[in-house]
Parts: C-alpha cells; structure tokens; sequence
C-alpha cells in the first residue's frame, strides 16, 4: 500500500492522483470520527459529574458568556478563512493560500491565548481542576478540545512551511485538505462545548 | 490535479457555500447567546432552543464547510458519520441513563 501511494505520487495521472487523495482525505474522515468518540465521552463524564461540585464554585459562578462570546467568534472566522483558503489552492492561488493559512493561525492562536487565560484566571481564584468533580471534568473537556486547537496551529505551521519549500504538490494538497477538515471539526466540537457547556451551564 | 479541479465547486464548495455558512452560522450562534444572556424566555424553552440552534449550526457547517454528502466516496462519509452518531447516542445516552439511576438508587445528590 505504501509503495502504491508512492508510485502515484511519481506518476503523473491527473485520476489516479485524484482517487490517491480522496482516499487519504477519508481516511483522515474515518480518524475525526473516532475522535467524536472521544469528546463525546468527555461530554458524558461532563454531564455526569457537573453537578459535583464538593461545596466550590458551580458552573454559573465562574463562566462568564461575553467572553465564550469573542472565543466563539475567533474560532468561527477562523474557520471560515480556511475555507477560503481552500478555494484558494482550487484555483492554484498559492499566495492566497498561505495568507489565508496565516490568518486562521492567527485567529486560532488568540482563540487558544483566550482559553489559556481563563484558565490560568480560574487556577488563580483557587479553581482548579483539583477542587471539585464538576472542575475536574470541564478542564479536561475544554483541555482536550483547545489542546487539539493547538495540535491544529502546528500543523498550520507545518503547512507554511512545506507550502513554501514544496509549493501546491499531489502530496501538499492532500495534506491541506486533511486540515481544512482538522479545523472545521474542531469548530463543530467547539458548538457543542459553548452549547452544552456554557450556555446550559450559566442557566 | 485536472480532474479534482473541474469538479471542484461541487465537491470543495465555492465562495457563496462558505459565504452562506458563516453568516448560517453568525446567526445561529447569537440567537441561544442572546436568549440566554437576555433570560427572556423560561429556562425549558431556553433549553430547547440552545439545543436546537446547536444541531442547526452542527448540520450547516457539516454541509457548507465540511462538504458532507452522499455523493463523493459513494457516501462513506455520511454512512461513517451516522454510524458514529450510533455510538454517540449509546455513549452520552446510556451514561447519563445509568447514572441517573445510580444517583436515584444510592439516594445521593
């Protein structure tokens, strides 16, 4: 199988290139689904344990909605400029490609600075993952989710870099697609978690 | 690469299909903000509309950014994806459901 992608990557039929790269991109399609898997047992132990919160601080305490606001508005555009810069390497706009990369990376980054914070803001008030069940449970969730955030900014990154030493290539392109898909997903997680988590939770 | 160009609008979106999902998705997400930070309405409906503005939003970014349909890879991807909702239901549902019942039965909480 390895040589097989490897002799199409050396040949140059514009189909088989195109079956070689639909079957990475579901593939890639396949791995999202077994990480749903995973935010959607974060999301049951969430929901199990929200209500343990050992005598702190309950949910409506400490979220604080302007602020998941702005984060949710980071993430969105940023996900829509990646759309664009998918557009982009269709119309073989390597440029624009790479300035669309870079302006989700910069949107995903405050994105992240933003959960950093509040997380080290909650830390700081004595609410940290160690003090109740409830805690516990929306560190690791929301842990999770802006720890795949970051995983996603290096791969941006990643992609720069090759865009610039390699260009638009049968294997950059691919590559491109897989993180589109990354980044989008990551933005559907991130629904349920402003949903379920902090909307439900200040109620 | 001709041949995934040529088929590109159909299959990785266009500008309008992304347009269209940013502003679906704008929408969607002031509307469970506003109703919960206006507290407008009783907390069941609040409930529902949050959860309901959430799939909306999901389904829509699913279709115009994500281009899930049941035309390309002969609709493997939205088999994959019914399936994992399958075991989504079976994960959240039937955790809650045990504890809950756990909680009832150990008169905890």
């Amino acid at each position: 199988m390895a040589t097989d992608t490897l002799h199409h990557g050396a040949t140059s039929e514009p189909h088989e290139h195109h079956d070689a790269s639909g079957t990475k991109v579901f593939g890639f399609w396949v791995y999202l689904m077994s990480d749903l898997v995973i935010f959607g047992s974060l999301f049951a132990t969430y929901a199990v344990l929200m209500k343990g919160t050992a005598g702190g601080p309950t949910a409506a305490d400490i979220f604080e909605l302007p602020f998941v606001l702005v984060e949710t508005f980071l993430l969105l555009f940023s996900s829509f400029t990646f759309g664009m810069g998918v557009l982009a390497m269709n119309a073989e706009r390597i440029g624009q490609v790479k300035a669309w990369l870079a302006i989700t990376f910069l949107l995903g980054a405050a994105f992240v600075g933003m959960e950093v914070y509040e997380f080290q803001h909650l830390i700081h008030q004595g609410y940290g993952p160690d003090q109740s069940a409830f805690l516990s449970s929306f560190f690791t969730l929301v842990g999770t989710h802006g720890l795949h955030v970051t995983v996603g900014l290096v791969w941006i990154l990643v992609m720069l870099v090759q865009l610039s030493t390699k260009g638009l290539t049968p294997m950059t392109r691919p590559r491109i697609l897989c993180l589109s898909l990354f980044w989008h997903f990551l933005d559907i997680v991130w629904i349920c978690v402003f949903s379920f988590v902090y909307l439900m939770g200040v109620l | 690469m001709s041949h995934s160009s040529s088929n590109s609008t159909s299959s990785h979106g266009s500008v309008k299909s992304y347009v269209t999902g940013l502003l679906l998705s704008l929408v969607l997400t002031v509307i469970p903000f506003a109703v919960v930070m206006s507290g407008a309405l009783s907390i069941a409906t609040t409930v529902v509309v949050i959860a309901v503005t959430a799939v909306l939003q999901i389904l829509v970014q699913l279709v115009m950014f994500m281009h899930m349909n049941t035309k390309a890879d002969e609709g493997w991807n939205v088999m994959s994806f019914v399936f994992t909702l399958t075991i989504l239901v079976l994960v959240v549902g039937g955790s809650l459901w045990i504890m809950q019942h756990l909680h009832l039965n150990m008169m905890i909480g």
